[in-house]
């Protein structure tokens, strides 16, 4: 306890004296969040500067070990360095599908090999990856994914087509789930394999999305070439990699909901500068019940990811219960961006207009719609949660 | 962190745990309610809950308690929520404890605090007096009178005050048109003259009492601290109720959860388990997620109380919003799963919905709480 004590100490000075002052500013656009990548173009000096001295530490991955660029701390400590982070509003240094969902799976399922060739790179921040899961035909029935990848001996040869994969045009490399075998059961036969985006034969495709927004496309593969040692894990076997990585997906989108929450104004703050008060009150005494009720929600959501995080072991993943926080937070989320827009009322209609940053408000409303669908939807959650935790019959 | 119990919260929580499941079950209840019992609860299990010293969890070692703190008074708690156990817990080893505690003088510790522990003793607070909490708005008044006062009013859902040996009554003391009217709090000897007292067997099964004051003489040293300090006290004394009642509605509210997993796990119809029809598991899914959430609520609040936190009473009220929504919906959804026999007083799951019903309306309920948590974030 007390070693966690002069660690918060120490923390808090490093950070106050590190973290540059443009970094503790509220995230306003998409720009401010900083993805890295080969072809990473950094907003601001300070968001270099910031993402450097974080990945320098082994901060930008506390609980990875040192070798493979993090800092080999605790989940414990992994928590205080976020929560000296939110004390002073500094903005996450580095996000990423390798940071979130990729390293987790090497940590657990690559050979030496892979680990130090790929996860140092994550962790600096100069290699972006993307994740080649869904196809047209296989979306929540993930594992009756088609696309064929063929073992030439001293390499393999993928054909098919992904979908909805966030990033691919911006992309480094893509870990992705291929068929190795369509002779026994869905999940037999799948293989988790990794390559670079610029591999001859890879072609993605930005779709237009709700928000007028194209961050994902269509992927398509014409015989691309991929290495052995580029596959992860058994080859078959890939299921078992494929779930393992989806646990740290949901605890993480699950999770991403009180870290952006902690960088936006309070539901409430919002809408009383909208609306106004009327003795003490907001005026709007419907709405404020809803604001009152879905506050005391979030509240007790993010006492609940501080308990589970507490409870589960430094690297460990959290199992079946990153189903229920997956489920809970983007559904919580989702509530909290209505509020948004009716609080806002007209205002938050703009859609072109610089009082309205271009719509950020709607903008972002329309994309939470999007939380309770990637990543697995809330019902193959709630599906999750009845099968391994509630153990029903048939679920 | 506080939101994961430590050794000795979780060797307490397998000791309360076969304690009431094995003293005091759902049935045993049902043998006060249909035997009509005087006292609504088992005198010989309030005296086993002092020996284990369940009774004296708030209470200083120097006056016979065993002084565990919150957390460990909201595992007491949660586990007579699960078994429906019927005891004087709450009015006198909660309420009355935290109030003598924190503003009894020296003499009314001592005469107290000991028989509390010991289980001796029962002690009402006389709070509410309409037909919802509003502890802003207490009318009962106490008078100067000689060296004492002259105390009138009624009161309402006094648990417990159908057998207490001694009331804790909130009344407004000083004068409205001087500006000096502040509330203030008395302990008062439910023998007096000009008390009459009402049991109200309750829909649980549990009791209360209305509580009439006429004209009742007593005495100086009968109040707690000072004149006005009951509105600190009395903070104290919620804070501590809402806690420990939210506490058991996540008794209550796990076990009618669990209850109902059971029971669609084994019903069938058209030809399938019922737990195999999605639209069941789906609700079944979300009302895990709450019930996880409320138990981070409750361990949060009683944490906080431990700790002492600056925003104590607006973490309990939150905890205390949240478990009256999620004990409910436990309670609804259960019986609504069970079908025709959850309509029926064989099973249990209808008494866990009665118990529920109370529980979030004592002390506020969510409305009153989501109201309190606006306005103390100045909306
Ligand atoms: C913003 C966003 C980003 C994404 N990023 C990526 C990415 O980077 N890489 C990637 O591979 N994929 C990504 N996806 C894809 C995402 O994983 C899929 O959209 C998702 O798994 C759902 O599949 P689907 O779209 O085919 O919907 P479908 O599976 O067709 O579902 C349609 C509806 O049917 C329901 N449904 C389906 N099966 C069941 C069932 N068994 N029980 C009850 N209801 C059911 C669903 O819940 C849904 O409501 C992303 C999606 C979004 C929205
Ligand atoms: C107050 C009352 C009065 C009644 N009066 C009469 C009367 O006068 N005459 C008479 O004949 N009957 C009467 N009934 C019986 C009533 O019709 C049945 O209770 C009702 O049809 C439900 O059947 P069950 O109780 O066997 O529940 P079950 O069928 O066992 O249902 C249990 C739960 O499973 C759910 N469930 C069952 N099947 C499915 C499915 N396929 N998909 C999703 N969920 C499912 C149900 O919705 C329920 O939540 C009465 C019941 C009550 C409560």
């Amino acid at each position: 306890m007390t070693n966690l004590k002069t660690f918060s100490l120490e923390v808090r000075a490093w950070l106050e004296e590190n973290c540059p002052d443009e970094m503790r500013q509220p995230i306003t656009s998409d720009k401010d969040i900083c993805w890295g990548g080969r072809d990473w173009k950094f907003q601001s000096k300070s968001q270099k500067i910031w993402m450097e001295l974080m990945a320098k530490k082994g901060w930008t991955v506390p609980t990875w070990p040192i070798e493979y660029g993090g800092a080999g701390l605790s989940r414990a400590e992994e928590m205080i360095i976020k929560k000296e982070m939110k004390r002073i509003g500094a903005r996450s240094p580095l996000d990423s599908f390798g940071i979130w969902m990729l390293g987790p799976a090497l940590l657990k399922f690559g050979t030496e090999e892979q680990k130090k060739e790929h996860l140092p790179p994550v962790a600096r921040g100069e290699i972006r990856w993307c994740q080649g899961y869904s196809e047209p035909s296989a979306g929540s029935d993930l594992a009756s994914l088609a696309t064929k990848c063929e073992d030439m001996g001293n390499h393999f040869i993928v054909n098919g087509q992904k979908v909805w994969t966030s990033y691919a045009d911006k992309a480094d490399w893509i870990f992705c789930l291929v068929r190795t075998d369509n002779s026994g059961k869905k999940h037999h036969g799948i293989s988790f394999v990794l390559f670079d985006m610029k591999t001859p034969g890879v072609e993605p495709k930005p779709i237009k999305l709700i928000s007028g927004r194209s961050p994902f496309c269509e992927t398509f593969f014409k015989d691309v070439r991929v290495e052995k040692k580029n596959l992860v894990g058994v080859q078959d076997k890939g299921w078992d990699v494929a779930k393992y990585l989806l646990t740290h997906e949901r605890e993480m989108i699950g999770g991403q909901h009180e870290v952006a929450g902690s960088l936006t104004r309070p539901l409430h703050e919002l809408a009383a500068t909208v609306l106004g008060l009327d003795n003490g009150k907001l005026s709007d005494i419907m709405l404020r019940a809803k604001i009152a009720e879905t506050e005391i929600d979030e509240w007790a959501f993010s006492m609940t990811l501080t308990r589970k995080l507490a409870e589960a072991k430094a690297g460990s993943s959290l199992g079946a219960d990153s189903s229920m926080l997956k489920y809970y937070g983007t559904e919580l989320n989702k509530r909290k961006y209505e509020l948004m827009m009716d609080a806002t009322g007209h205002d938050g209609l703009e859609w072109e207009s610089e009082r309205s940053s271009d719509g950020k408000l709607a903008r972002t409303w329309l994309r939470t719609k999007g939380n309770s669908i990637e990543g697995g939807t809330s019902e193959v959650q709630l599906n999750i949660i009845s099968k391994h935790i509630l153990q029903l019959p048939g679920a | 962190m506080g939101l994961v119990l430590n050794e000795d919260e979780a060797l307490l929580q397998d000791t309360a745990e076969g304690f009431f499941a094995d003293k005091a079950p759902v049935k045993e209840l049902r043998a006060l309610r249909d035997n009509r019992d005087e006292l609504g609860f088992s005198q010989a299990l309030w005296k086993e809950m002092a020996e284990m010293g369940f009774t004296g969890v708030l209470i200083e070692e120097e006056y016979g308690g065993v002084d565990m703190g919150f957390m460990a008074a909201g595992i007491v708690s949660e586990q007579m929520g699960r078994n429906l156990s019927a005891s004087p817990f709450l009015s006198t080893a909660i309420l009355a404890a935290t109030a003598i505690r924190e503003g009894g003088s020296d003499e009314q510790k001592l005469s107290w605090l000991p028989k509390i522990a010991s289980g001796e003793a029962i002690i009402s607070l006389a709070l509410d007096e309409g037909a919802k909490h509003n502890p802003d708005n207490i009318t009962a008044k106490a008078e100067r009178s000689g060296n004492g006062f002259k105390l009138n009013g009624s009161k309402a859902m006094v648990i417990d005050g159908h057998v207490a040996d001694a009331f804790i009554v909130a009344a407004k003391t000083g004068s409205k048109e001087e500006g000096t009217e502040t509330t203030s709090l008395f302990l008062v000897d439910p023998k007096s003259n000009g008390i009459s007292t009402e049991r109200t067997i309750m829909l649980d099964s549990r009791n209360s009492a209305r509580v009439d004051f006429d004209e009742v003489e007593i005495s100086g040293d009968a109040l707690i601290g000072n004149i006005g300090d009951g509105e600190h006290i009395l903070k104290k004394v919620l804070n501590a109720g809402r806690a420990a009642v939210s506490a058991e509605l996540l008794g209550a509210g796990s076990q009618a959860f669990e209850s109902t997993i059971a029971y669609i796990k084994e019903r069938k119809q058209f030809g399938k388990i019922i737990g195999e029809f999605q639209a069941l598991q789906h609700r079944a899914s979300h009302l895990y997620s709450e019930i996880e959430n409320a138990r981070s609520a409750v361990m949060a609040a009683l944490t906080a109380l431990d700790k002492n936190d600056d925003n104590s009473e607006n973490i309990c009220a939150m905890a205390k919003a949240k478990l009256g929504s999620v004990a409910k919906l436990a309670s609804q959804e259960g019986v609504q799963m069970h079908g025709g026999v959850g309509m029926t007083d064989e099973y249990d799951i209808g008494l866990f919905m009665k118990r529920i019903r109370v529980l979030q309306e004592l002390f506020g309920d969510a409305s009153y709480h989501m109201n309190k948590v606006a306005l103390s974030n100045k909306y």
